[in-house]
């Protein structure tokens, strides 16, 4: 069996946080400690998604990448793939192999595990995983408090391995404690005792210790044991001490839950993220998930583990927040409350032929730069004048190289906080943006507190959502300050 | 060797109507109303009339838009669309038909019916993969001041009272004038204290969104006499359009229009002007934002680059001041019914020439100049005419 393994890791937690209190201020009932991670408006699971993934190929060809799994039980499609259009943003060739592996909390350890195959039996060298997910509790529920928005990624391959994935065992189970059907906009669930005896306490040991026993290890022989907890965090200590891991062992599940909440599919890769920031070469991780059963996964770190390259990773973006200081906000941005339209212009209808034909310049962020006087150019689209045929500067006609926008810093070169726009977090900070190494374009600067907006102020780009119209997610990209 | 329009073509008769949120008024009263006080001001009707342009940018398509609301009998109309500067274009078609000798006697009418949008301001600009940032009149303007303030080091404070000054001077004279859609003086104070639109544009930095109506009865410069003792004459009358080049490279420094710029050089050039400050007596220009007005006047070299804020201070532009700007109230009290403006622009220079503007009369005037911008100012077509006796 060829070694793989993990060769690289990314994370994304949204800027924005909410403490709970605000949950039980609004509807009575208890407050659970800490705060949970809200989406913005404009982020989902596939914009998610694409943070970890860009997190994740940090320094990296994507070119070299073969194939791209999207995880998550939050598609924003019920027919149309995500990682689909993830490919085209994240520049991947067009023979690499997409899927998107949904309806399960444990989508993005399968995910891992199919990836993995792929690579043992030679039909791919690396594969990109995310897992990311953005799930919806009905509001005034103890869910609303615990669920939190996040995203992962891994990329899975046999060079440059940092964890080695020595074995692996699933088992299936139709218990889902949680499920939402094509007609649930809210997460269901049943009574949490009997889920949690009969599912958790049962399947995940069943799982883990099917594993120490495929490939004859012992509690003794892991440094970690990583493995997503449930809303009630004592059953997580119950599951390791169950299986004879000491408490030292464990990666404790409560840091991730009490600054982002649980993340869904991605909740288990996130926490294997936060083990391998921390792991020393030779340490041996047993990785588990649950859901409708559960996978377990065998890594034992290598000396690479200290050579990867910087990123973000699940550290740089714990502590990076806004908080959110009410609870109207939360409903305006989830799209819970029917609100009053803004006295402005609909936004007209897509035009699939016109976002197709330029899927490149929209998902991509690719530009062109001038053969003839080397001035990198965007243009994200006003009436007319996209595709750029002629140069601005000096008129060179299609004599150009690609240019790709998307990992570019930039300064705010001036700005407007446009209360007249319809928007949903007015105001609409919009800004002219000067790229670093030439190229200027207008963009909505978004995960902004409008304060602090200033003219020369460094902004990178974030892949968001900026319309939904017709059961089309109409992705797009946008300024953030850079931090 | 490109020709000249100097004194080649002479307005005979304007007209238009009262400019505001008209809800009792359909595009086709105002129209009516604006050509029939052309006709009767220049002495024609509608027989003497060969051809006919017509500019709007929303309320209109094709020479119906005004042939049906006045059932002109099988006349060549043309509609044009420029954008915001769309009236002074009708204007352009009408007077180079007549330079061109094909036409004796043309009408150019303007008109815009915004508030029938139920909207707050004026319909945006998007592009079919929605991916345009969310743009707004006010905010696109703004980015310019944002950008002027800092260029120049002026504070926030400093920025916004030098802008307050130019809406209270516009305030002042659309308050004497019966026709303008706001008419209420205003202090500094006021305009400082307005809520925000975009920043740091607030309510009164922005000028009306209005429906109304304009319109110019232009002959050859030979016959215009026989209209009339006082015909007005087109001296120049040029337009400019951008590359758009500054939105995709660094160079732009969105604190001037450069289509601006060179059209009035153009225009000074057309007219035989030689120093614009000294010699235009006056001027409507473009104030569609208290910001277009500030880097208008260093556009057309009425200030010198960075401080239009002394000669705002100085009240140069005032009424009783050495170079009048906004006679009427301009865009930003009299109102902008997109269409209609550049030939609104027009109506009040004519009559201050012929010595008929009551009690914003200024003394004297020569020469007035017009500033037409449609688009942002990183992509306009910007038109500047002069006209004087």
């Amino acid at each position: 069996m060829a070694k793989a393994g993990i060769s690289s890791y990314g994370a994304y937690i949204p800027w924005h946080r909410m403490d709970r209190g605000l949950f039980a201020n609004a509807w009575g009932g208890f407050a659970i400690p800490g705060e949970k991670a809200i989406a913005n408006y404009d982020e989902d699971s596939v914009t998610m998604a694409v943070a970890a993934a860009m997190d994740c190929l940090s320094g990296l060809d994507a070119h070299k990448v073969d194939g791209l799994f999207f995880a998550s039980t939050t598609s924003p499609y019920k027919e149309k793939q995500c990682s689909a259009i993830m490919a085209l943003t994240l520049d991947l060739r067009r023979d690499a192999r997409t899927a998107d592996i949904t309806t399960s909390l444990r989508s993005g350890t399968t995910a891992m595990g199919l990836a993995l195959d792929s690579i043992r039996a030679g039909t791919a060298e690396s594969v990109l995983v995310t897992a990311s997910d953005s799930r919806l509790a009905a509001p005034g529920g103890m869910l609303e408090q615990t669920l939190g928005d996040g995203a992962a990624a891994v990329l899975l391959g046999n060079e440059d391995v940092i964890a080695e994935i020595t074995d692996s065992y699933s088992i299936s189970d139709d218990l889902a404690g949680t499920w939402r059907s094509y007609e649930d906009t809210f997460v269901r669930s049943w009574e949490e005792r009997m889920v949690l005896d009969e599912g958790y306490l049962k399947i995940l040991p069943e799982t883990m210790a099917g594993l120490m026993k495929k490939c004859g290890l012992g509690p003794k022989d892991f440094a970690r044991v990583v493995f997503d907890p449930p809303g009630d965090l004592r059953r997580h200590g119950r599951v390791a001490a169950g299986l004879g891991f000491e408490p030292s062992q464990v990666q404790d599940p409560l840091n991730l839950f009490m600054k982002v909440g649980i993340t869904g599919a991605a909740m288990a890769p996130m926490m294997l993220i936060a083990a391998l920031e921390e792991a020393k070469p030779g340490e041996r991780i047993l990785f588990a998930c649950f859901g409708n059963g559960a996978d377990a996964f065998a890594l034992e770190v290598t000396e690479a583990v200290e050579k990867i390259g910087e990123r973000r990773g699940l550290k740089g973006c714990l502590d990076s927040k806004r908080m959110l200081d009410n609870y109207q906000t939360y409903l305006r941005w989830r799209d819970l409350v029917p609100q009053e339209a803004a006295r402005r212009p609909e936004k007209q209808h897509i035009s699939l032929s016109a976002v197709w034909r330029e899927r490149r310049v929209i998902l991509g962020l690719w530009g062109i730069k001038c053969r003839r006087c080397g001035t990198p150019q965007y243009d994200n689209g006003a009436m007319s004048t996209t595709p750029i045929r002629v140069c601005a500067v000096c008129q060179a006609q299609d004599d150009f190289d690609d240019y790709c926008f998307a990992r570019r810093k930039g300064t705010v070169f001036s700005y407007t906080q446009d209360r007249l726009a319809a928007v949903v977090d007015p105001p609409a900070s919009v800004v002219l943006v000067d790229f670093e190494g030439g190229g200027r374009a207008f963009f909505d600067l978004t995960d902004r507190d409008p304060d602090e907006l200033e003219v020369g102020m460094p902004v990178e780009m974030t892949f968001r959502k900026v319309h939904f119209d017709r059961g089309l997610s109409n992705y797009f990209w946008k300024a953030k300050p850079a931090r | 060797m490109p020709g000249s329009i100097k004194d080649k073509v002479a307005i005979i008769g304007m007209g238009c109507t009262r400019f505001g949120e008209l809800w009792d008024k359909g595009p086709s009263d105002l129209i009516v109303e604006a050509v029939n006080e052309a006709y009767a001001d220049a002495g024609v009707e509608e027989k003497d009339i060969e051809a006919v342009w017509v500019g709007t940018l929303f309320s209109g398509f094709g020479g119906r838009s005004v042939s049906e609301p006045l059932r002109m009998q099988y006349k060549p109309v043309t509609r044009v669309e420029n954008a915001c500067g769309s009236g002074t274009e009708a204007v352009r078609g009408a007077s180079y038909a007549i330079a061109a000798g094909i036409h004796d006697v043309c009408l150019a009418v303007g008109f815009e019916k915004l508030k029938d949008a139920g909207l707050s301001g004026v319909p945006g600009m998007q592009n079919r993969t929605n991916t345009h940032y969310e743009q707004t009149m006010p905010g696109i303007f703004a980015i310019m001041a944002t950008r002027y303030f800092d260029r120049y080091s002026l504070s926030p404070e400093d920025g916004k009272t030098m802008l307050a000054k130019i809406s209270v001077k516009s305030h002042h004279n659309g308050f004497l004038n019966p026709k303008a859609h706001l008419r209420r003086e205003l202090t500094v104070e006021q305009v400082l204290n307005a809520p925000i639109i975009a920043w740091p544009l607030g309510l009164f930095d922005c000028c009306g969104v209005s429906d109304g109506a304009a319109a110019a009865v232009v002959t050859r410069a030979d016959m215009a006499k026989k209209f009339r003792p006082d015909p007005v004459y087109i001296k120049a009358l040029q337009i400019c359009t951008s590359p758009t080049s500054g939105r995709l490279t660094t160079d732009y420094d969105y604190t001037h229009v450069e289509e601006a710029y060179r059209a009035g050089i153009a225009a000074y050039a057309e007219a035989g002007v030689n120093n614009p400050r000294k010699e235009i007596s006056m001027a409507e220009v473009h104030d569609c934002f208290s910001i277009t007005e500030a880097v208008t006047m260093e556009d057309l070299q009425f200030s010198p680059r960075g401080r239009v804020r002394e000669d705002i201070e100085a009240g140069v532009f005032n009424l009783d001041g050495e170079l009048p700007v906004q006679p009427d109230g301009g865009l930003k009290c009299f109102g902008h019914p997109i269409g209609a403006s550049g030939i609104r622009m027009l109506y009040e220079l004519y009559l201050q020439l012929q010595g008929r503007a009551d009690k914003r009369q200024i003394k004297d005037p020569k020469l007035g100049l017009t500033h037409n911008m449609g688009n942002e100012p990183y992509a306009p077509t910007v038109s500047v005419a002069i006209v004087g006796l």
